[in-house]
């Protein structure tokens, strides 16, 4: 019965304060969510709204996006469409080309990651640096983000040090997190003033005025767009927002969802070109049109990717981003990784208890809980189900639907409480691996019943 | 008023007593209840699964076996949560109409919202931590929960708070998941049982010498640690407590 998930999360939780310090960590930014939500009176309405925008918006792309590229050539951008993740790269790499560019640099983009931006740009000889601190780091050290808004969440100063010593030469074992962000920086501020163009993502797309909109606390996505006369900005087609009233909406519930603050330090508009310089605006569907079709799952669309479902997610504050198969973990993870590819991904979906915490933090009301069990249900036709787990489920059926069996099963059950513990508590009882098992009882509640030792 | 007593298969077969107390409870309440006999389950363990199709036959025996109550109401919100939000739905694929699912009532609910009553008899001189169970709290709605911005109500609180000599806590993080999860807890097992220790641990440092809850399937689970692990706590359901004495 074992998955990929539980694999590695077993790996994950013998790490034991390293397990309980990512659970606490993830858990404060849960509590402050909590907190700074609470200080909006109408928060559960904001979510109402969030939520019936985006189905609005979602249902009228046509209309929006077109809306929304007719404003921005208005505004002087180039807008270029992408069906997929390599018409996506590509169109990056065109633009890239056309004008000489060899050292590029990117803030923090979901969208870059989903496509596989930067292998892609490196294997054609284009240097791509991440400027978000989480990122680079990340980078530097050649790994994947385990959250998509803490990227770097499983790391700690200490590696960050000895890998700054590596990298940037400084003090050995400085490990003082505001040195390290110095040196950081010091470092980035040379990428900065050496790139030919700039790279973001979107957290929304405003389709009544053109612009795009980056949320980001490091002022990073701004520092790289401030420099270069190239900016290319791409974001998934399900960013787009009708206009600026609803677009407050959102940015009203983004930061306090994903970090607990009442907005993020920057939120940055973008509409024109730099003066004598270009703006490239890339629209990317990646599969997204695909997901409005399935009325099950189309839902998953309203995401904002603020991460809140991952810290409230009890299995994921246990189990770690990289315990997931998908690049993006937890709950909101194991959707979209279904969405993406039922075959490669479906080892996710039972790492979920059905807590529903998810589906109750989720600014834009995702369903997340309601669609995992749903998926659960859809992976039989898929031919992924744990076979065991069919077998159990129908082995329960045969005693639940036949009473007589049903109720000589109960009459012999207690048998069990008397045998003995290596017999009971084997490697084939999970259960027991860590738990005693529950007594039966000597005697039923039906037979109780029955023997007429309840009723009066 | 006929209530139909329904009585999940795991409780029959390990906490009968909780059955009993819940009978009994009613009973002391005015309420005229009768069980129907020769029960199962309500197919929440298959359907959790993945394998709803497993329980479509459960839920048509459901629906007959309940038929001619009134209410139907069960000391397990999860089971019967369960009942009210996908009978509907594996019914209709059966082609048979669900009527279960707008009058069934996990039991504190059924108190707390129909019966309403101002006193009970019971005793009970210990300090209690209250279990807030995920489906209790996000699907049953028997408290506040905690992600939302709603004041603060919690039906546990308020039907233990009519017991004399009762002292109420609630643990830090009060509606975190207690890694039970039916299937998840074997398939998931370090997850969910890191889940559980971290659960019954917070439970503890309120220096309750009970978790009291309205669903024995999380209790059972965090008992199971308990003693394993030989902690200083025990477990009890509600109705067990709100039926002291009777």
């Amino acid at each position: 019965m074992s998955t990929q998930h539980s694999i590695r999360a077993e790996k994950f939780l013998a790490d034991k304060k390293q397990a309980e310090w990512h659970d606490e960590t993830l858990w404060l930014v849960r509590a402050k969510r909590d907190r700074l939500s609470k200080q909006v009176p109408e928060w559960e309405k904001l979510r109402d709204a969030a939520c019936a925008i985006k189905m609005y918006s979602n249902s009228h792309l046509a209309e929006l996006l077109t809306e929304f590229e007719a404003n921005a050539v208005k505004n002087g951008a180039i807008v270029h469409w992408a069906k997929d993740a390599e018409e996506y790269r590509t169109t990056v790499l065109d633009i890239l080309r056309s004008k000489g560019v060899r050292h590029f640099i990117k803030s923090k983009s979901m969208l870059a990651e989903e496509c596989e931006l930067n292998p892609f740009l490196e294997a054609n000889g284009i240097e791509t640096v991440e400027s978000d601190l989480g990122e680079r780091i990340l980078q530097l050290m050649h790994l994947a983000p385990s959250h998509i808004v803490l990227p770097a969440i499983h790391i700690k100063r200490e590696q960050v040090g000895k890998l700054f010593e590596k990298e940037m030469g400084t003090e050995q074992g400085n490990f003082d997190p505001t040195y390290l962000t110095h040196a950081a920086r010091k470092n980035l501020r040379q990428k900065f003033i050496h790139a030919e163009a700039a790279m973001t993502g979107a957290n929304f797309a405003v389709a009544s005025t053109g612009e795009i909109v980056v949320c980001t606390n490091e002022g990073n996505a701004d520092m790289g767009t401030s420099q270069p006369k190239l900016q290319i900005a791409a974001f998934g087609l399900e960013k787009i927002v009708p206009d600026q009233e609803s677009l407050g909406v959102f940015t009203r519930l983004l930061a306090r969802s994903a970090t607990g603050q009442p907005s993020t330090t920057y939120t940055s508009h973008y509409r024109k070109p730099r003066e004598g310089g270009e703006f490239h605006i890339i629209i990317v569907d990646n599969g997204r049109t695909g997901i409005l079709a399935d009325a099950g799952h189309r839902k998953a669309l309203n995401c904002l990717r603020c991460g809140a479902c991952m810290n409230t997610c009890p299995v994921y504050r246990r189990s770690g981003g990289y315990s997931y198969t998908y690049f993006i973990p937890g709950p909101i993870g194991i959707n979209l990784g279904m969405l993406k590819s039922p075959e490669r991904y479906s080892d996710n979906v039972s790492a979920c208890s059905l807590c529903m915490s998810c589906s109750n933090v989720c600014p834009a009301k995702v369903d997340l809980g309601e669609q995992i069990y749903l998926w659960r249900q859809q992976l039989d036709g898929f031919g992924k189900a744990s076979k065991e787990k069919k077998l159990i489920s129908k082995g329960l059926r045969y005693v639940m639907e036949n009473k007589t069996f049903f109720n000589r099963a109960l009459k012999l059950a207690p048998v069990a409480n008397r045998m003995p513990r290596f017999l009971v508590y084997s490697s084939l009882n999970k259960w027991g691996k860590g738990r005693e098992l529950p007594e039966f009882a000597k005697e039923s509640f039906n037979q109780m019943w029955k023997n007429r030792k309840i009723q009066k | 008023m006929k209530v139909g007593l329904f009585i999940p298969c795991y409780i029959n077969a390990v906490y009968p007593n909780v059955g009993v107390a819940s009978y009994k409870l009613l009973k002391s309440l005015g309420v005229d209840v009768d069980y129907p006999l020769d029960q199962t389950c309500c197919g929440q363990p298959m359907a959790n699964a993945g394998f709803e199709d497993e329980a479509e036959k459960l839920a048509i025996d459901f629906e007959e076996r309940f038929k001619g109550y009134d209410y139907i109401v069960g000391p397990s919100a999860s089971c019967v949560v369960f009942v009210r939000d996908h009978h509907g739905q594996l019914l209709e694929k059966r082609n048979h109409v669900c009527s279960s699912a707008g009058k069934i009532y996990d039991i504190c609910e059924f108190i707390h919202d129909v019966i309403k009553p101002d006193h009970l008899d019971a005793r009970f001189p210990h300090k209690v931590s209250i279990h807030n169970s995920c489906h209790g709290v996000r699907l049953m709605k028997l408290s506040a929960a905690s992600e939302l911005n709603v004041p603060y109500y919690n039906k546990l609180r308020d039907l233990l708070s009519l017991v004399k000599d009762i002292e109420i806590v609630e643990p830090e993080r009060r509606d975190e998941c207690c890694g039970f999860g039916g299937m998840f807890a074997v398939e998931e097992d370090a997850v969910s049982l890191e889940m559980g220790r971290s659960k019954v641990r917070r439970h503890i440092d309120t220096g309750a010498e009970y978790i009291v809850g309205a669903d024995s399937s999380c209790l059972m689970h965090q008992d199971g640690i308990i003693r394993r692990e030989h902690l200083p706590i025990k477990t009890i359901h509600i109705i067990e407590i709100l039926s002291a004495g009777l």
